[in-house]
């Protein structure tokens, strides 16, 4: 049976695996592959590298650090974070990633999203969309680019549906009212987006303990759940969050 | 030496780095001459069925062919696996290698599509490409299309019915998955094809 995935993410910022609390507070949480490595031999179905280096400049020390990273990892490995071109994916995909995740950049040229699958595949391109409520419905939440501070005006559920006529192989939907909280992912939002597509949609935000995994996968009907702090901090295990789900149903990938 | 096959489809990066970590020297080539010399030869590929035409057009398959011919193993990886059969209504014009009779065709609806994430894979115990691997282990796949069960099925996956998950006759193989991504068990079943030696 096809189970659920449990995907670690490492927020990287100058080549350190960091996390702060809505981008503030930043703490560091080690090395990109040494965490990357723990996360894959504790359990983690995949692995998420997300650059939120803000300077040019740092950019050539990505590539070595992906590269790095990527080396030893046997698992799905996705690298997200700046990039704007097929050269900028291009780059990403010789150092070692399986799948660029592209968020700004789509948003600003549409097309971008189908000239990546068409070079390397629908499979390896993920959308990534930022959401905030603007009320009650769901249906409404608007989507955020530069890190959350510049709305867009469109609404999520839309644009995750014209990412898919474009070409994107998955979503990844973070609910910025949920990021940080560790209080629970945003369930209605996700079933929204989630029921809009035929992609898979990965949940990410509020995650804080195996009922929140729970609730995103049963009323969420998320395909797979992204997790940063919890797995770096040590707070959760994935092992041991893998075992609480398959104890109320839910496929997952145990041993692993 | 080890050939790995280059058919300007996708990112090969992620199957020459696990071949490497298992010790193998592959070499990664579009060029009919050197998989002609190749003791083993890989097809990996993800994406468009129709990518394989480049096969065709390059002599890479009648290379292929010779080499399968004279003994050589072969293994196939995800659409690498798909080319192993007639064709795939994917792209209805291209023809496979032919090697099993079926043809390819698409998930049916009421599932999301691709099929993405670790799904498990029911093993046959005579299985010399799955050797050591349990029962209902899990790989990782990334897929729309799929193989039909053919008589020489020895992997089955169910996503909406079941399908061809690994197939093994004489020395040709082809997996759906992907062994490089999906973890201890990948490792061993890529670890069985570097270690293959004819019966």
């Amino acid at each position: 049976m096809l189970t659920k995935r449990m995907i670690a993410c490492l927020d990287v910022n100058a080549g350190r695996v960091v996390k702060g609390v809505q981008f503030v507070d930043l703490v560091d949480a080690g090395d990109p592959a040494e965490v990357a490595a723990r996360h894959a031999a504790a359990g983690a179905d995949e692995i998420v590298f997300l650059d939120i280096t803000a300077t040019h400049e740092a950019r050539g020390t990505l590539i070595e650090t992906v590269k790095r990273t990527a080396q030893r990892l046997f698992v799905p490995f996705t690298v997200g974070g700046g990039i704007r071109t097929l050269d900028d994916a291009a780059a990403v995909f010789d150092a070692g990633a399986d799948k660029i995740s592209i968020n700004s950049a789509a948003l600003a040229r549409p097309e971008l999203i189908g000239e990546i699958g068409a070079k390397f595949g629908a499979q390896a391109v993920i959308v990534a969309i930022d959401a905030r409520r603007t009320g009650r419905e769901p249906e409404k939440a608007e989507v955020f680019v530069a890190g959350g501070r510049t709305a867009t005006g469109r609404r999520a559920v839309e644009w995750a549906r014209e990412a898919e006529d474009r070409g994107a192989g998955e979503i990844l939907l973070t609910s910025m009212d949920a990021d940080g909280t560790r209080a629970g992912f945003d369930c209605g939002l996700t079933a929204a987006v989630s029921g809009a597509v035929q992609i898979p949609v990965i949940a990410s935000g509020g995650a804080g303990n195996a009922q929140h995994f729970t609730e995103v996968f049963r009323e969420g009907k998320a395909d797979a759940a992204l997790a940063a702090s919890i797995f770096h901090f040590g707070i959760a295990d994935v092992r041991a969050l893998k075992e609480e789900l398959q104890r109320v149903g839910i496929p997952v990938r145990l041993p692993c | 030496m080890i050939a790995v096959v280059d058919y300007k489809a996708g990112n090969l990066t992620s199957v020459m780095k696990a071949l490497q970590a298992l010790g193998a020297d592959p070499q990664l080539t579009s060029d009919p001459a050197a998989v002609s010399r190749a003791d083993k030869i890989i097809l990996p590929g993800v994406g468009h069925f129709a990518a394989t035409h480049f096969l065709e057009t390059s002599g890479l398959k009648a290379a292929i062919r010779e080499r399968i011919a004279a003994g050589v193993p072969f293994l196939g990886i995800c659409v690498g696996l798909q080319w192993l059969f007639a064709g795939s209504t994917e792209a209805p014009g291209i023809s496979g290698l032919a090697a099993f009779p079926e043809i390819c065709d698409r998930f049916g609806p009421g599932r999301k599509v691709p099929h993405v994430g670790w799904n498990s894979i029911a093993v046959r115990t005579d299985s010399r490409l799955f050797s050591g691997i349990s029962n209902n282990s899990y790989v990782y796949f990334t897929h729309s299309y799929r193989a039909p069960i053919a008589n020489a099925t020895t992997a089955v996956t169910d996503y909406g019915g079941p399908f061809t998950a690994g197939i093994e006759h004489d020395n040709i193989m082809g997996v759906q998955f992907h062994p490089e991504k999906s973890g201890e068990a990948g490792l061993q079943i890529l670890r069985n094809f570097l270690e293959w030696k004819p019966c």
